[in-house]
């Protein structure tokens, strides 16, 4: 929450620079004093978490590119030598291979936790839209980054979603050459993406740094999606009560991940990647890395024409749209209540929509045939139902419990027993 | 905590479901049970050395193992590690092992020449080109066995059951064509490998740590299991040997943020 800064300089230099360049007090207003809700959640620690992740990934990518060569002939022995004889390089490696699973991790948890307390809703609507556009650079990245150790799946999966690209009418197939620097998936396509994964993250990072600066303006949304009314009553400053409570949290998140890196660094990923990149030999089963399945699922699941459509376009724009429409989410949902806390059929709606998006990793991991791909049909429709039909529709139709009426009073529910976390049957508009 | 509850289930149902989504339509593995299996799991030195043996003696005349070099057998937690020798480049053994191998060179003059392997070379390639394992080998080249436990499902019992997969009747149905086995741990079933692992291919060394131990077709197997499991990740015992000490580190470290957490919200009503 902006407000009027309660940074006070200490040294001269500070004083000095204060006037000139007011970056401890930005550093200081977003960091330390920072006024926040007293009552968060777990949930709302997984931004914290992004940003150590986002932090962790670029750190031990730079060392990795230090020792990676982007060629062809080579990628794949440079891994073998990064895991084998650079020093340490094993822990680096797998920290960055089973980081970019627990980054993904996070982001989901994140999205979610902001579908079900209504984040994106006024005035938040900036900070979600750059929330979106940070998920889908973390996309583009962590695709890119999978070609990089250039085995089996790294070839197989650079060739079948960018030849997706060449579904687009009349100027695909242009595209797609220009994209691959020649006729198919080789030497040029390796090298520009290793300059992409190297360049996006900073893009992100740059993102990151709107993202925050957008939720500094409106503040945190909180478990009841109440705005703050009373600053003084009803947050802390962000240091040190949420830098430790983050704190603990991300230790712990960090426990996960600290078993995967040691204990099961393949686990999350798929053998085959392990086998170096083979034009003529098309694995079995070519699947996505598992944080892409959803997606890959609704991308295979048109698999028809609808109308002019090519079947092939269709899955890269269902695919697109898939990720795009959360742009959408804040003027798509029709609820004044911000919280599923307070939105009966709105909650059973997100849980609902929670556990179609887990099938739709299964159906994204299961081979391309009945039942699986009727399946995956049904689920793309009940994904893009929960933002085209159910979220529009049940704003005007659902009667919500009404929420406490501050953040205060949900905190003392006794002090105003007349109807604070009663249901009431009002049609909110 | 009633949310916590529902993302423990959905956590356990996906994990649950992995084994059977992870099935691939070929035979259930069996164990090779190896000692190095699980977070305190530690390599079998004299099995990782009779493991090299059978490497040597038997896989290589078809496989390469191109990104290990002569060296990386006598680092630390390797076959041949002596702790006299922290630079396994002047490991004795090591330079033996390696003196062994006739190397491709060139000369200070530029003429092609052999000379003696050293610790510092990588373990040459059975077959000069591609082509010529693919034409040596019925038209698919023997894979390159440097990772082949991690490209795999299934790892070290992998390896072990496929060893241990021949003899078996062909299902009907399955063609098995000239030069091939039938094994139905393989992909599809058919094999382009004959067996190799039958008992007494190898003579183990009479030493101490080999007491007792009978070269059977099935302890040939689950040694080389277990060699290339080492040689697939050489640096297992360092990273399960750091993990225990960053997850006490990370532990601890939790216990403190929690209770600073516990004691600076003590006055705060949420």
């Amino acid at each position: 929450m902006s407000g009027p800064s309660k940074y006070i300089p200490q040294s001269g230099f500070e004083k000095w620079l204060d006037k000139r360049l007011p970056i401890i007090r930005f550093a200081n207003d977003t960091l330390i004093d920072f006024p926040t809700p007293k009552n968060l959640n777990y949930w709302w620690t997984f931004g914290g978490i992004l940003a150590i992740f986002l932090i962790l990934q670029i750190l031990t990518g730079i060392v990795l590119a230090m020792h990676y060569v982007a060629h062809v002939d080579f990628a794949f022995a440079s891994i073998a030598h990064i895991m084998r004889d650079v020093n340490y390089g094993w822990l680096l490696r797998n920290m960055h291979m089973v980081g970019a699973s627990f980054f993904f991790f996070a982001v989901y948890v994140h999205i979610f936790r902001g579908l079900y307390y209504g984040s994106y809703k006024e005035p938040r609507e900036v900070l979600w839209g750059l929330g979106v556009i940070i998920f889908l650079l973390m996309v583009m990245t962590a695709f890119m980054g999978y070609v990089l150790p250039w085995g089996q799946m790294s070839f197989w999966a650079a060739k079948v979603i960018t030849n997706l690209i060449g579904g687009i009418p009349f100027i695909g197939e242009t595209i797609v050459t220009w994209l691959w620097g020649g006729f198919s998936v080789g030497q040029p396509t390796l090298n520009r993406f290793y300059s992409l994964h190297y360049l996006l993250p900073f893009v992100i990072l740059g993102v990151v740094i709107l993202h925050v600066w957008a939720l500094h303006v409106p503040g945190n949304n909180n478990p009841t999606g109440v705005e703050v009314q009373d600053v003084e009553k009803e947050t802390v400053p962000f240091h040190p009560y949420y830098t430790v409570k983050d704190g603990f949290a991300i230790v712990v998140f960090l426990m996960v991940y600290a078993w995967f890196v040691f204990y099961g660094p393949d686990l999350l990923g798929h053998p085959d990647n392990y086998i170096p990149a083979n034009p003529q030999v098309t694995p079995a089963h070519i699947v996505p890395e598992w944080y892409f399945l959803p997606f890959y699922a609704i991308l295979r699941a048109i698999d028809f024409d609808i109308f002019i459509i090519p079947a092939k376009f269709g899955g890269l724009a269902a695919m697109l749209g898939s990720i795009l429409i959360l742009l959408a989410v804040p003027w798509l949902d029709t609820s004044k209540i911000k919280s599923m806390r307070y939105r009966p059929w709105g909650r059973i709606a997100w849980f609902v929509f929670l556990a179609n998006f887990i099938l739709l990793g299964v159906c994204g991991f299961m081979p391309a045939e009945p039942p699986w791909t009727y399946i995956a049909k049904a689920a793309t429709f009940v994904y893009f139902a929960y933002f085209l039909i159910v979220l529009p529709a049940l704003g005007v139709i659902e009667s919500p419990d009404m929420p406490p009426k501050s953040i205060a009073d949900s905190i003392h529910p006794k002090a105003d027993k007349s109807g604070a976390g009663n249901p009431v049957n009002v049609v909110v508009k | 905590m009633r949310k916590l509850l529902t993302l423990s289930l959905i956590s356990a149902a996906i994990f649950g479901a992995m084994p059977a989504l992870a099935s691939t339509g070929t035979a259930k593995l069996m164990s090779a049970e190896g000692s190095y299996e699980g977070m305190f799991g530690r390599f079998d030195r004299a099995q990782l050395q009779r493991g090299f043996q059978i490497y040597k003696e038997v896989c290589a005349s078809c496989h390469s193992m191109k990104e290990l070099h002569f060296r990386n057998l006598g680092e630390k937690y390797g076959p041949f590690y002596s702790p006299e020798h922290a630079n396994p480049n002047e490991n004795p053994v090591v330079k033996a092992i390696a003196k062994g191998y006739v190397i491709a060179d060139v000369d200070a003059s530029g003429n092609d020449v052999e000379r003696a392997g050293l610790p510092s070379d990588r373990f040459p390639a059975p077959f000069a080109s591609d082509a010529q394992a693919k034409a040596a080998n019925g038209g698919v080249a023997p894979p390159d066995l440097s990772v082949i436990t991690k490209a795999r499902m299934g790892g070290a019992d992998y390896i072990y059951s496929l060893m241990m997969g021949y003899g078996h009747a062909v299902p009907h149905g399955v063609v098995v064509g000239a030069g091939k086995s039938y094994n139905p741990y393989f992909a599809g079933g058919v094999i382009g490998m004959a067996q190799q692992l039958t008992d007494d291919r190898v003579t183990y060394a009479d030493t101490e740590a080999n007491k007792g131990i009978k070269p059977t077709a099935a302890q040939e197997s689950r040694d080389i299991a277990a060699f290339l499991q080492w040689a697939s990740d050489p640096h297992q015992t360092e990273r399960k040997a750091a993990g225990l000490g960053v997850m006490l580190f990370l532990f601890v470290f939790a216990l403190f943020t929690w209770f600073s957490y516990q004691s600076i919200w003590r006055k705060v009503e949420h």
